[in-house]
């Protein structure tokens, strides 16, 4: 599946099919950290996904204040 | 959270209507559907503005915006709520990341059919954060903190609003005071609070009463709200933040809230509970006078010559500027007497 990532923005390829707990682990994300969004649908972190999906982790955290 | 499991898939329900969950919100045990999101969302910041009486219906407020989710967000909702509400653009002249975040401001405000204010530190005093922190030698965020500071109490002062609002979340608030307490800053402790009363000096307001509806929502929250309600705000980090001590912060105790939910919550509204007090009796007993260049509220001088922290740091910089511009006229009237001195050689 294609996985957008921020900051930098990029794609990467991960093979399905997966949780999107299981994705976040292999990307070593911290699920609290992100927004999973599929098609602009949140997704949880059990939702499955498939080798065709593609979706995109957006980071929730900014800096400064 | 009720959950079943189908064809290996995860099916959490609503806490509400029982109908698939679009975001858990793990420190509440809690899984919402979007509508209900939103509900749960607007509930918890109108929770906020009650539970410590921030502002009433009357009053005129000045939202801070940035363009990314948080302020967004939060607009949102009191335009929602019905609020007497304006935004407050200020360009930073970080390149193309400030004319972005405008432009979202922009576009959120027509949408909106809401008022925004917009103003720059470039036409306000003739530099931007880049350019400040490369003559005062200091880290981007301390004179951009600094500067947003003053120009959001100018602005609230100048065009008449009476509350200054901010998008500071839960994750803000618990990482400041995660700082404050690994630093024992105790005087920045006692003025950390939900909301930050008027100062007046003599009969004039020096700095308006500043409140943080957000305190009851956590980042993660705020981002998914915006994402449900269509708000095209900046995803994109500023390019100047790498590294910031704030952010920092904030991993760690994403970590530890990965492992144990709820304790951002139970940190932060613990304070407020049990030892903000303790703290805010020692930030009161200073005495604020009149800053001697622009009237804001700063602590006595020795010198009897009080100056604010913002006007000191303007001075600063444009002492270096002319430090610069002199280094620079002497150079180049140096490398044109070489050049002259060359060419009569040749």
């Amino acid at each position: 599946m294609k996985v957008k990532l921020r900051n930098p923005d990029r794609v990467v390829e991960v093979d399905g099919p997966l949780a999107v707990s299981d994705l976040l682990g292999r990307l070593d994300i911290v699920p609290e950290a992100v927004l999973v969004i599929r098609s602009g649908t949140l997704l949880l972190r059990g939702e499955s996904l498939s080798d065709e999906d593609e979706v995109e982790v957006r980071p929730v955290l900014s800096g400064g204040t | 959270m009720a959950a079943t499991k189908s064809r290996g898939r995860s099916h959490v329900k609503c806490k509400v209507c029982r109908g698939p969950a679009a975001v858990e919100v793990r420190r509440h045990n809690a899984a919402f559907c979007p509508e209900h999101f939103i509900s749960h969302f607007r509930s918890q910041v109108a929770r906020a503005i009650h539970e410590f009486k921030m502002f009433e219906p009357a009053d005129r407020l000045l939202v801070a915006v940035s363009g990314g989710k948080d302020s967004l967000a939060l607009w949102d909702v009191l335009l929602d709520l019905g609020y007497d509400t304006a935004g407050f653009y200020l360009g930073l002249g970080i390149g193309g990341y400030s004319d972005r975040s405008r432009d979202a401001c922009i576009s959120f405000a027509d949408g909106r059919g809401a008022k925004l204010i917009v103003r720059s530190l470039s036409e306000e005093h003739g530099y931007s954060v880049p350019t400040l922190a490369r003559l005062s030698g200091r880290v981007p965020c301390s004179g951009c903190g600094l500067n947003k500071r003053y120009e959001f109490n100018r602005a609230a002062l100048e065009e008449g609003y009476e509350v200054l609002v901010t998008g500071h979340n839960l994750d803000d608030e618990v990482a400041t005071l995660f700082g404050n307490v690994l630093h024992w800053n105790t005087d920045m402790l006692g003025r950390q609070a939900p909301v930050l009363e008027e100062r007046v000096i003599g009969s004039e307001t020096a700095l308006v009463r500043k409140v943080k509806p957000l305190v009851r929502v956590a980042e993660r929250e705020t981002a998914a709200y915006a994402v449900l309600r269509g708000i095209d705000y900046i995803v994109e980090e500023c390019p100047l933040v790498e590294g910031n001590t704030q952010h920092r912060y904030k991993e760690a105790i994403t970590l530890i809230e990965e492992s144990s939910p709820g304790t951002k919550q139970q940190m932060y509204f613990g304070f407020l509970k049990r030892a903000a007090h303790r703290f805010a009796e020692e930030s009161e007993a200073v005495e604020l006078v009149a800053c001697s260049s622009c009237g804001s509220p700063t602590i006595v001088a020795e010198d009897g010559n009080p100056r604010c922290s913002f006007c000191k740091m303007k001075a600063r910089t444009e002492r270096a500027r002319a430090g610069r511009r002199r280094e620079q006229e002497a150079g180049g009237s140096n490398r044109g007497a070489q050049g002259a001195e060359r060419g009569g050689k040749e």
